[in-house]
C-alpha cells in the first residue's frame, strides 16, 4: 500500500505546488453590451497592476444577460466583481448576502462608472421620419425592442418610454395607453438586446430600433455604417449598469485589493476613456468634454424619479404586471 | 422488391427536395456567411485562442459522454428486450424521461442540486469540489440530455431481431462474450452506430442545458455552442458561422465509419 | 413460459437501474420537490396562467405538426436511403444527423436568415403572401429541422435488418407491392416509427434555442411554453420556472407512455 500513499502525496504536493506558482485570477461576470469594453479594459488594468504592485493577473470574463448572469453568481459561479445592467440585478445577488446590502453606495455616482441612455436607431436617411417617442405609436410604424421580461437592457427601454409618457402626458390612462400602443407596434420581442440588434439591422426587420445608446453606436460602427441612422429623443432615461464587488468570492479567494483596485481602475481617467471609446457617456466630465459630439444633450430622468426599481418591478415587470397587461389585454 | 421505376424516381425527387431545403440550403448558407470576409477570417476564427479552448472542452465532454452513454445503452437495451420482467415499460419510459425534460429545466436541475444552496450545497463547498459552472457540470447536463440515444436507439432493432438466435449460441456452448461479438454485435450494429452518432451531434451540440450550468468564463467553460453565441453577440458573424461550420465535419465522420463498417462486414461474409 | 438461458441479466439490469436512478430519478425528484414548495393553488395560478395556457398550445401544437411531418418525410428519406442506390446517397447520409450537432442557436439564426422577409426561401414565400418568419409556421420549420434525425435514424436499422427473404416471398405468393409493404413491412418497423415521432414530439416541446430566433415571440401570438420558462427564471423565480417545466415534463411524459403502449399493443396484436 505504501506506493499508493505515495502517489497521493505526490499528487497533493503538485497541486499545492501549481496553486503556488500560478498568477491569481479574477473573473468579472458582466452582460452583453459590455465585451468590447471590458476585452479593452482588462488589458489595461493588468499592466496597471503590473506596474502598480509588480503582479502579473489574469483577468477571466463572463458575459450573458443581465438577470441570468446575476443568477449564476447566486448559485456559485465565482465571480470577483458582478458588472450588470441593473442595480436591481444586484440588489438581487445582495438579497442572499453574497454582495454587502448597502453596495449602491460603496461607490461614487451610485456604483456606476459610466451611464448610457436609450435612443433610436432608424433606417438610412429616416424614411419615416421618426423624431421622438411620439412617432413610435404612429400606426404605420415598426418597432424592434427585447422582452423586458428576459432581457434587462429592454427594461431600460420599457422604462424610457415610461417615464417618457408620465413627463408628457396629464393622466395614468393616457400614460398606459401610450405604453400599450408602443408595445403593440412592436414586430419581434427577442429575448435579448445583442437579437433584436441583429433582426432590425441583419434580417431588415422593423422601421425603428429602441436601444441602448453604446449598443446604436456600436451598431454602426460594426455593421454596414451608412445603413442606419441615430436619433436622439427630446428626453430619455439615464442608464446607469451597476458594478459591484462580490464579497462572498473575494474573501474565500482572498482577492478584495484586486477587485477593489479593478473598480476604482473604472472610475480613474483611463478608464473612463475607455468606456467612452466603448460609447458609455463617462460620469468624469473632463474625459466627457473630449467625447462631446459623440454624445448630444438630452433632458434625462432617473428610475429613481419614476419610483426606484423595487417598485418599478413589482408594478410593470412582475407575472400579471402591467407589462402582461398589454398582450393579454386586462386593461385597456 | 422490384418496385415500379416511377414511384422510385418520384420518392428519390422527393427526398432530393427535402435534403435540399432542409439541409443543404442551411449548410449552404452556413458556408456563405463564414466565407463571406474570406478565407484568412475564416482560418482566423477557427484558430484563435479561444474557439480552440471552446472546441477542446466539446471534445472532451463528447468524449466522456459517449461511451459511458453507450455503455449504458448496450446494457438498458439488452435487459430490456432480451428478459421478461415486472415494470419494463416504466423503466423505456423512464429512459426517455430526459427527452421530456426541456433542456433549460435540465441545466436547471443540476443547478437545484450542486449551487451553495441546493441539496448537496454544503458538502460540495465543503470539500471545494466545483461541480457547477466548470467541467464536471457540463459533463453532466449533457449526459443527462443524451442519456436515451443509444439505448432508444438499440431497442427496436433487438426487439426486431428475437432470442433465438444468441439462444442458440449459448446452447452451442459460446459464453457470453463470444454470443456478444458474435451473434449480437453484427445484427445491432447499424442501431449502435446510429445511436453512437445521435449521441454524440447532440453532445456536441447541446446549447441550452449547458448554458445554464456553464458560468460561460471565457477561454475555461465555453464549449462550442456558446463560443458562437458569443462571436454571433459580437456581430463577428464570419466567425460565429465559421466555428459552426467545423459542425459539418460530423457528418464526414459518420461517412467514413459507415462505409467503414460496410467494408468489414462485406470482406468478413466472404 | 420456457426458461431464458441468455446470459448477462444481473448485470446489465444492474448497470441501467443504477444509471437511470443517478440520472432521471433523482434529479427529477429534485425537481418535483422544488415544485412542492408552491402551494397548490400557487401551482395551479402559475401553471393556468392565460399567456402559460397560450404556450402550452402554441408548443403543443407546433411540436406536433412537426413531428407528424417529420415521421412521414422521415420514413421516406430512411427508405430511399436504404433501399435505393443514387447519386450523393453516402453524403446525404453523412448529413442526416447534422441538425443534432449544429448548436440550436446556430440553426434559428439560420433558418431565420432563409425565410425571413429578405430571405433566400422567404422572399419567395413573402410574395405569396405567406411570411414564414415570425409566424407559428416559422416554429413548425425550426422544430421539423431539429428534430428530422430522430424518424430517420430510428427506421433505418430496423429497415436494414429486414431479411429480404420475407419481401421475396411475399411477393412470389403474389403480393402486390402495395401489398408487401402494408402487410410485410410496414408492420416491422412501426415500432421504430412511433419511437422516432414520440421523440421528436418531445423534443419539439422543450425546445427553446432555435424557436425564439425564428418564432417572434409575441405573447398570446407565438410564445413557446420553454421561453415562460426562461423569462421566469431571469426573474429569480425557480418556483415558478420550475412548475412550468414540470407541466411539459408531464405533458411529454405522458405523449412517451402512451406511444410505448401504443407499440406494446402493436407488438402483441402482430404476434398473433
Amino acid at each position: 500500500m505504501r506506493w499508493q500513499v505515495f502517489i497521493i502525496l505526490s499528487l497533493s504536493l503538485l497541486v499545492l505546488a501549481s496553486c503556488g506558482t500560478k498568477p491569481r485570477e479574477l473573473l468579472n461576470v458582466s452582460y452583453d453590451p459590455t465585451r468590447e469594453l471590458y476585452q479593452e479594459f482588462n488589458v489595461a488594468f493588468q499592466q496597471h497592476w503590473l506596474q502598480t504592485h509588480n503582479e502579473e493577473v489574469i483577468i477571466r470574463q463572463s458575459h450573458g444577460s443581465s438577470g441570468s448572469q446575476a443568477r449564476a453568481i447566486i448559485d456559485g459561479l465565482p465571480a470577483d466583481v458582478a458588472t450588470l445592467a441593473l442595480a436591481y440585478d444586484i440588489d438581487a445577488i445582495a438579497a442572499k448576502e453574497i454582495i454587502a446590502t448597502d453596495w449602491l453606495t460603496q461607490r461614487p455616482n451610485n456604483s456606476s462608472p459610466y451611464t448610457s441612455t436609450i435612443v433610436f436607431l432608424v433606417r438610412k436617411g429616416n424614411p419615416k421620419q421618426i423624431t421622438d417617442w411620439d412617432d413610435l405609436i404612429r400606426e404605420d410604424v415598426s418597432v424592434i425592442t427585447p422582452n423586458p421580461k428576459t432581457s434587462g437592457g429592454a427594461r431600460w427601454n420599457y422604462l424610457a418610454a415610461l417615464g417618457y409618457a408620465q413627463n408628457t402626458y396629464a393622466t395614468e390612462q393616457q400614460v398606459t395607453d401610450f405604453v400599450h400602443k408602443l408595445y403593440r407596434n412592436v414586430a419581434v420581442l427577442d429575448t435579448g438586446a445583442r437579437a433584436s440588434t441583429t433582426t432590425f439591422a441583419e434580417k431588415g426587420i422593423g422601421d425603428v430600433l429602441i436601444t441602448w445608446e453604446n449598443e446604436a453606436l456600436l451598431a454602426i460602427k460594426q455593421l454596414q455604417a451608412n445603413d442606419f441612422t441615430l436619433v436622439t429623443p427630446s428626453q430619455s432615461i439615464l442608464a446607469e449598469p451597476s458594478v459591484a464587488v462580490v464579497d462572498r468570492t473575494v474573501d474565500e479567494h482572498d482577492t478584495r485589493e484586486l477587485a477593489e483596485a479593478y473598480i476604482s481602475y473604472l472610475y480613474s481617467e483611463v478608464g473612463q476613456d475607455l468606456a467612452a471609446k466603448h460609447f458609455y457617456r463617462p460620469r468624469d466630465e473632463k474625459i466627457a468634454e473630449r467625447y462631446r459630439e459623440q454624445f448630444p444633450p438630452l433632458t434625462l430622468f432617473t428610475v429613481e424619479q419614476l419610483g426606484g426599481w423595487q417598485s418599478l418591478q413589482r408594478i410593470h415587470f412582475s407575472d400579471g404586471g402591467k407589462f402582461d397587461q398589454i398582450y393579454t389585454g386586462g386593461t385597456k | 422488391m422490384r418496385e415500379h421505376k416511377g414511384i422510385k424516381l418520384a420518392l428519390i425527387f422527393t427526398m432530393y427536395g427535402y435534403i435540399i431545403l432542409f439541409l443543404l440550403v442551411p449548410l449552404l448558407f452556413i458556408f456563405t456567411k463564414a466565407l463571406e470576409q474570406g478565407v484568412a477570417v475564416y482560418l482566423a476564427a477557427i484558430l484563435d485562442e479561444e474557439a480552440r479552448s471552446a472546441i477542446r472542452l466539446t471534445l472532451l465532454v463528447t468524449a466522456i459522454t459517449v461511451p459511458l452513454n453507450t455503455l449504458f445503452g448496450i446494457s438498458a437495451a439488452w435487459a430490456i428486450t432480451k428478459f421478461d420482467f415486472k415494470g419494463k415499460q416504466l423503466l423505456l419510459s423512464l429512459i426517455e424521461l430526459p427527452f421530456a425534460v426541456s433542456p433549460v429545466i435540465a441545466g436547471l436541475m443540476f443547478i437545484l442540486f450542486f449551487s451553495p444552496s441546493g441539496v448537496l450545497g454544503t458538502v460540495i463547498t465543503d470539500f471545494g469540489l466545483r461541480i457547477i459552472f466548470s467541467v464536471p457540470g457540463i459533463v453532466l447536463a449533457t449526459m443527462f440530455v443524451t442519456l436515451p440515444f443509444v439505448a432508444r436507439e438499440l431497442i427496436p432493432v433487438m426487439e426486431a431481431q428475437g432470442r433465438a438466435e444468441e439462444e442458440a449460441a449459448i446452447s452451442l456452448g459460446a459464453n457470453g462474450f463470444q454470443m456478444f461479438k458474435r451473434v449480437t454485435l453484427p445484427a445491432i450494429k447499424w442501431g449502435l452506430l446510429y445511436g453512437v452518432i445521435l449521441c454524440s451531434a447532440r453532445a456536441v451540440g447541446e446549447f441550452g442545458a449547458v448554458s445554464i450550468v456553464s458560468g460561460r468564463i471565457r477561454g475555461m467553460t465555453n464549449t462550442m455552442p456558446l463560443h458562437i453565441e458569443i462571436l454571433y453577440n459580437e456581430y463577428q458573424f464570419a466567425a460565429a458561422f465559421a466555428v459552426a461550420s467545423l459542425m459539418s465535419l460530423l457528418a464526414v465522420i459518420t461517412l467514413f465509419i459507415k462505409v467503414w463498417i460496410e467494408h468489414r462486414t462485406h470482406t468478413s461474409t466472404r | 413460459m420456457k426458461k431464458n438461458i441468455l446470459p448477462g441479466f444481473g448485470i446489465t439490469m444492474g448497470i441501467t437501474t443504477l444509471y437511470v436512478s443517478l440520472f432521471v430519478l433523482v434529479p427529477i425528484s429534485l425537481l418535483l420537490i422544488k415544485t412542492a414548495s408552491l402551494s397548490l393553488d400557487e401551482f395551479i395560478t402559475i401553471v393556468t396562467n392565460e399567456r402559460v395556457m397560450h404556450a402550452y398550445k402554441v408548443s403543443l401544437t407546433t411540436a406536433f405538426i412537426a413531428a407528424f411531418l417529420n415521421a412521414i418525410f422521415g420514413l421516406l428519406l430512411a427508405w430511399v436511403l436504404v433501399r435505393y442506390r443514387f447519386p450523393g446517397r453516402r453524403i446525404i447520409d453523412g448529413l442526416i444527423d447534422l441538425p443534432f450537432a449544429l448548436p440550436t442557436a446556430v440553426a434559428g439564426m439560420t433558418l431565420a436568415a432563409l425565410y425571413g422577409p429578405e430571405g433566400w426561401f422567404g422572399q419567395f414565400f413573402q410574395k405569396l403572401g405567406i411570411p414564414i418568419a415570425y409566424t407559428s409556421s416559422g416554429i413548425v420549420i425550426a422544430l421539423m429541422f431539429i428534430g428530422l434525425p430522430f424518424v430517420v435514424r430510428m427506421v433505418q436499422p430496423v429497415l436494414e435488418n429486414l431479411p429480404k427473404e420475407t419481401e421475396e416471398a411475399a411477393t412470389s405468393l403474389g403480393a402486390s407491392r402495395f401489398q408487401t409493404f402494408h402487410k410485410v413491412i410496414f408492420p416491422e418497423i412501426v415500432p421504430a416509427l412511433l419511437a422516432g415521432f414520440s421523440l421528436a414530439l418531445a423534443r419539439g416541446l422543450g425546445e427553446y434555442g432555435s424557436v425564439v430566433f425564428i418564432a417572434g415571440n409575441m405573447p398570446m401570438k407565438t410564445e413557446v411554453a420553454p421561453l415562460l420558462i426562461m423569462s421566469k427564471l431571469e426573474q429569480f423565480d425557480y418556483a415558478g420556472a420550475t412548475a412550468i417545466g414540470v407541466v411539459m415534463l408531464l405533458l411529454s411524459f405522458t405523449f412517451l407512455i402512451i406511444i410505448n403502449i401504443l407499440q406494446k399493443w402493436h407488438r402483441k396484436h402482430e404476434l398473433r
